[in-house]
């Protein structure tokens, strides 16, 4: 693995919440570009290791660096680093005291990134990029569980970041919904970002996994490209697993 | 009925006047201490949330006619004889103020603290994902979502809080209470004065659970 382009490094990665270990000793290499898709039973720690990623949750040991950038470290501008890592919720958390449009363009204008103007350009045109150019001046309460989604997805992209992160984007959807928030995502799988995916979708980790990670009980146990971990899982629990959901 | 109208009428609206400047310097303030002290108790600081506990049970947990007497004489008591510093006095408005305030205020925390906690956390994390700053997420996303849900309980404590004035007449704040005992005292027809002091609260009252309507119609989202 060339270094050069590691955007995420991760190693001997802890987390307890009191006295439950929750991340025993979690270490990887994410490359630039690269899709890679964590799946695992429920309560493995596929979430907590991802919203460690962004920092929503402290570590309890170890180091993450995010584009070399220690965000273990207390004096690392947090804020700063989550400009540039996207994030997409499983409850999509969009903001309910504002409409679609106000929801895109809090952040980049909040930060001084862009003037009201461009921002409202650049929302339109992410909205248009995602299906819902004709959903600007809704509230989030007025849209179906995938719409609101893919506005999610929209507003994490209006930081023009180069990570992004998914906690279960379709857990929480329709069986009918899942497809439209999944295609929006493989098209940025597509034009090349980076992306970890924690998800049930067994279809979708196979159709655009560059690389598959299994975890239980806080631990990688497994790691390789879908069609390694999909067609020949070698360790019992992920073989278990395998077998319980596909 | 006329009599007290025509007679004491102006003397009756000058101390509804008063009622109504005590009940506003003291809402005021009661604003700031409950904002202050709500924002205090969901911070993670573990200072922060028991300084604001304390002050909410002890305000809480002292009746306010006792808060009274202790502001108003006790405080200057203090200061001046007994730690001998000498040379404060508090008017009746500043005490019973101060005394709105604090009472009020800690019941406001509560509420704010409530309102605060009824917003998702999901709010502030999709807010910090973005990069935003703690405070600015506060800000722009929680608390305007939190005063939403808060409205009715603040009016609600406001109108407490308006009646409340009345046990201020105790300090002898010439407010309404205080006004119609004089009245009462000079007349002898305590039905009928009372009535009509009772009349000017209710109406008071009732203008300002209106303006709450409109304001919380004016702050729902569209939908």
């Amino acid at each position: 693995m060339n270094p050069e382009n590691v955007k995420i490094h991760v190693s001997h990665l802890k987390k307890n919440f009191k006295k439950l270990e929750v991340l025993k000793d979690v270490s990887v290499d994410i490359r630039e570009g690269e899709v890679v898709v964590v799946i695992g039973p429920s309560g493995s720690g596929k979430s907590t290791f991802l919203r460690c990623l962004n920092r929503l949750e402290e570590s309890s040991g170890g180091e993450i660096l995010v584009d070399g950038i220690d965000i273990t470290d207390k004096k690392t501008d947090i804020n700063r680093v989550r400009e540039r890592v996207g994030m997409v919720f499983q409850h999509f958390n969009l903001f309910k005291n504002m409409s679609v449009l106000r929801n895109l363009m809090l952040a980049p204008v909040d930060l001084k990134k862009e003037s009201k103007e461009e921002a409202r350009v650049h929302a339109l045109a992410m909205l248009q990029r995602v299906g819902l150019s004709d959903k600007s001046n809704a509230y989030p309460q007025q849209l179906s569980g995938g719409q609101k989604q893919r506005v999610a997805i929209a507003r994490a992209l209006c930081m023009k970041p180069d990570i992004m992160l998914f906690d279960e984007p379709t857990s929480a959807l329709d069986p009918e919904m899942v497809g439209e928030v999944l295609d929006v995502m493989k098209e940025l799988a597509r034009e090349g970002m980076t992306m970890i995916i924690v998800t049930h979708e067994m279809g979708f980790a196979r159709e655009v996994a560059d690389r598959v990670l299994f975890m239980d009980g806080g631990l990688i146990l497994e790691e390789g490209t879908p069609e390694e971990i999909f067609r020949n899982p070698r360790n019992p629990r992920t073989q278990d697993f395998l077998n319980k959901v596909l | 009925m006329d009599k007290i109208i025509s007679v004491y009428g102006r003397l009756l609206l000058t101390a509804m006047g008063q009622t109504l400047l005590l009940a506003l310097y003291g809402l005021f303030f009661a604003c700031i201490i409950g904002m202050i002290a709500g924002i205090m108790s969901v911070l993670k600081s573990k200072v922060s949330r028991a300084i604001a506990m304390v002050f909410v049970n002890l305000i809480r947990g002292v009746p306010m006619i006792v808060l009274a007497y202790l502001i108003y004489f006790g405080v200057p008591y203090l200061w001046n004889t007994i730690l001998g510093f000498g040379g404060i006095t508090l008017s009746a408005l500043e005490a019973g103020s101060i005394c709105l305030a604090l009472n009020c205020g800690a019941y406001m925390a509560e509420i704010i603290r409530a309102g605060i906690q009824s917003v998702d956390v999901g709010q502030m994390e999709a807010s910090r994902s973005l990069g935003l700053p703690y405070w600015r997420s506060m800000q722009r996303v929680v608390l305007p979502q939190a005063i939403r849900t808060m409205i009715p309980s603040i009016i609600n404590q406001f109108i407490i809080t308006l009646k409340d004035t009345s046990i201020l007449s105790v300090i002898g704040f010439p407010e309404l209470v205080n006004a119609a005992k004089n009245v009462v005292a000079a007349t002898f027809m305590s039905f009928q004065t009372w009535a009509i002091v009772g009349s000017m609260y209710l109406i008071i009252i009732l203008l300002l659970q209106w303006a709450a309507k409109v304001l919380e119609r004016r702050l729902k989202y569209e939908s």
